[in-house]
């Protein structure tokens, strides 16, 4: 039988990473170009300063963080919104991971949430389900998050709670999409990518084609990436090939479970029941064309979001203006870059969500720092 | 209808059901003169310097795989008496209850803590009771408290010395998963358990064979993590600790990644944490190994003069990074 272990026990190998480090360099050294890799996705951050795989390569490869954070990408007024729905008298709130640390400009959800607020974290969305049952007499909203990873399981409880005729369950919903993403990111003048590191847990639903576009339009190469150090590794070194060779091509170091395609019942899924939004405002990019979704029409008795209108705040509210997240989101900064980091902004006092999200640059940043000549 | 016996309000008021429950369930199980003297206050008798401590517990659920929370709160005030090198003698404890609560549920937990005494020879002197609304408290909540005879001085955490030894008594993070999978109903197949133990019994060990620590702390809540890093800036230097040296089982393993959690962040409740010199830290791991079933007792890392007040984590493929405290309360990670 396998265990959790298996997924990643091969994949952390000293000696493999180590030859891989030396691979890398050997490339590297063909080429004088800098070569600017962004990695859309907050996990590949993370797998970078958590590992320190950047002590292992070149200079000449850097790192430019991406809009690939969930929670960091979320405006403030979309907070706003879960907070006032969670104000709502026998109401419950429900949503993923730490989407409740985040600060909205009333406060945080965890903040509500000591005010007596009932809102509950949970880990797999189905869990509503169980919540929604158990409390029959009270409104339980899902304030669903996520990248076209999550917005299956979005789907599913959905079609759960149609099925099973649970009609106390509602959906605010906030799934967005990367390749519009990219595109803002690569439209900017002053953007410095010229290579992507792809997430890879959006393209075991989505698959590795939504990333084609990006290659043919940018004339860079992606490269579909695990989030293990071996991963990681295994996909500079192909991107570097790619650069060093003058190619720009889609590949897919993720080959274990993601295919080009992608899941494909799970994408019917999602088109059952969500169509792509007109436009999405992200944080720090602005307003994005089609880069989000929502329900379809024959779904708005679940649209929280529409129900609760009239309540929901409508203005935009843009960051504090120290927070740089903005730039940092689009790639133009990093972290410490900005002149409140780990100072007037960190995780237990966070300005800005990339410093509170366990994805956030930000926050990878200054948990893992950089550890040069450590002994 | 036969009903399950439960605590009633009336069993926090002072009169008959209170004696009958102290009688019955806690005099019962703590039996010893000094509590059943039943004075306003224990009489002690204690000489030397004392180490004396604190702590409330609130477990939610209050029966996990390797314990409960009557086990947690013996072992929890035993242990921070043990990792100041005191000898465990008496301890006091109190009792919020709230209304509804199964007597059967009480009497398990209550045995559960005199087991968890025999360990450490300790004994409750005195304690007391209370029964809340329902609503007003989680089942139940306990504070213990205890003092000890402190039988060697000038163990501290601001007493780490430049090219001391870190050890570790056992893999990390077991009681912080082992609550996670029962608090979430996780149903994953897995043998994964508490380490919830009282450690007086190796600590006592360590001190027969005259192996003097520097620092000793149980890595509790904040894990291994906090420690080191309270460690690091109590004593002004530099912490760095080997990944590969750390022992962690295979369940913390694969519960860590698909929560996307650190197991040095975990919560322990029967592993500790010591600095000593390193010239005596492998006669202190074959001391444990020995006789404190402490199989996995490992150097993790050693005290250093350079960047003090951090602690640097070395990867086994030759990268480091900061082991930073962990923050706010542990969240699954959202994809």
């Amino acid at each position: 039988m396998m265990t959790l272990n298996d997924f990643y026990q091969g994949f952390r190998d000293p000696q493999t990473i180590g030859h891989l480090a030396t691979l890398i360099a050997q490339q590297a050294a063909k080429t004088n170009q800098q070569i600017n890799i962004m990695e859309v996705c907050g996990g590949h951050t993370h797998t970078i300063m958590k590992y320190g795989l950047l002590q292992l390569l070149p200079t000449n490869i850097r790192f430019i963080h991406g809009p690939g954070c969930p929670v960091c990408v979320m405006p403030k007024e979309r907070i706003d919104h879960a907070a006032t729905l969670a104000s709502q008298a026998d109401t419950i709130l429900v949503t993923l991971g730490d989407m409740i640390r985040v600060p909205g400009s009333m406060g945080s959800l965890a903040q509500f949430r000591s005010r007596g607020c009932d809102i509950r974290p949970i880990y797999d969305p189905l869990d509503t389900l169980v919540i929604a049952q158990d409390n029959p007499h009270k409104t339980v909203i899902f304030f669903a998050i996520g990248f076209e990873t999550s917005a299956p399981m979005t789907a599913a409880l959905l079609a759960q709670a149609e099925a099973l005729h649970i009609d106390n369950l509602l959906f605010h919903i906030n799934h967005v999409l990367v390749p519009p993403a990219i595109d803002a990111v690569m439209s900017d003048s002053r953007a410095q990518v010229n290579a992507f590191i792809g997430p890879a847990h959006v393209s075991v639903i989505s698959g590795s084609k939504i990333y084609q576009s990006t290659v043919d339009k940018y004339q860079t190469p992606v490269v579909v990436s695990g989030f293990e150090p071996v991963d990681v590794m295994e996909s500079i070194l192909r991107i570097v090939t790619q650069k060093v060779a003058g190619k720009a091509e889609l590949d897919n170091q993720y080959s274990r479970s993601v295919s080009y395609e992608g899941n494909l019942a799970a994408q019917q899924l999602v088109d059952k029941y969500f169509m792509v939004r007109d436009s999405f405002r992200w944080r720090g990019l602005g307003p994005i064309a089609k880069s989000a979704l929502t329900l379809r029409p024959e779904y708005h008795h679940r649209d929280a979001e529409r129900i609760y209108a009239k309540i929901l705040p409508t203005a935009e509210i843009d960051d504090h203006k120290a927070c740089m997240c903005g730039d940092i989101l689009r790639g133009l900064a990093n972290p410490k870059e900005c002149k409140v980091f780990g100072r007037g902004c960190s995780p237990q006092t966070p300005l800005g969500s990339c410093m509170v999200s366990s994805e956030g640059a930000c926050n990878a940043y200054y948990r893992y720092g950089e550890v040069i000549n450590a002994n | 209808m036969p009903t399950k016996k439960t605590i009633q309000l009336s069993h926090g008021g002072g009169g008959k059901e209170m004696d009958q429950l102290i009688h019955d369930v806690f005099f019962k199980a703590f039996d010893n003169p000094i509590l059943t003297a039943q004075e306003d206050a224990a009489k002690l008798n204690m000489c030397g310097h004392i180490a004396f401590t604190t702590d409330s517990f609130t477990v939610s659920p209050l029966f996990f795989a390797g314990g409960d929370i009557g086990k947690l709160a013996i072992a929890g005030t035993v242990n921070d008496l043990a990792m100041m090198a005191a000898q465990p003698e008496y301890l006091s404890c109190s009792f919020i209850i709230e209304e509804g609560f199964p007597l059967a549920d009480l009497t398990t937990i209550v045995n559960s803590m005199a087991t968890e005494l025999r360990k450490s020879g300790a004994r409750i002197v005195c304690g007391d009771t209370k029964v809340v609304p329902k609503g007003c408290a989680d089942g139940l909540f306990i504070n213990t408290s205890g003092v000890g005879r402190i039988l060697i001085p000038d163990i501290s955490a601001r007493n780490l010395q430049v090219s001391d030894a870190i050890i570790v008594s056992r893999d990390i993070g077991r009681h912080g998963a082992a609550i996670l999978m029962a608090r979430d109903g996780l149903s994953l197949e897995s043998e994964l358990y508490s380490d919830c133990d009282t450690l007086w019994p190796i600590i006592e060990q360590l001190l027969a064979a005259n192996i003097k620590m520097h620092a000793m702390r149980d890595a509790t809540r904040g894990g291994l993590s906090a420690v080191l890093n309270e460690w690091a800036k109590a004593s002004q230097v530099g912490i760095n600790v080997e990944e590969a040296s750390i022992p962690i089982c295979d369940e913390v393993k694969g519960l860590c990644e698909l929560f996307g959690f650190e197991p040095f962040d975990l919560a322990n409740e029967g592993t500790f944490v010591m600095a000593l010199p390193m010239d005596i830290a492998q006669a202190a791991i074959e001391v444990m190994q020995r006789y404190g079933h402490c199989e996995h007792a490992a150097i993790i890392g050693q005290v250093t003069a350079s960047h003090p007040g951090k602690v640097v984590l070395q990867t086994p493929w030759g990268s480091s990074r900061y082991l930073d405290l962990p923050q706010g309360e542990l969240l699954p990670r959202i994809c």
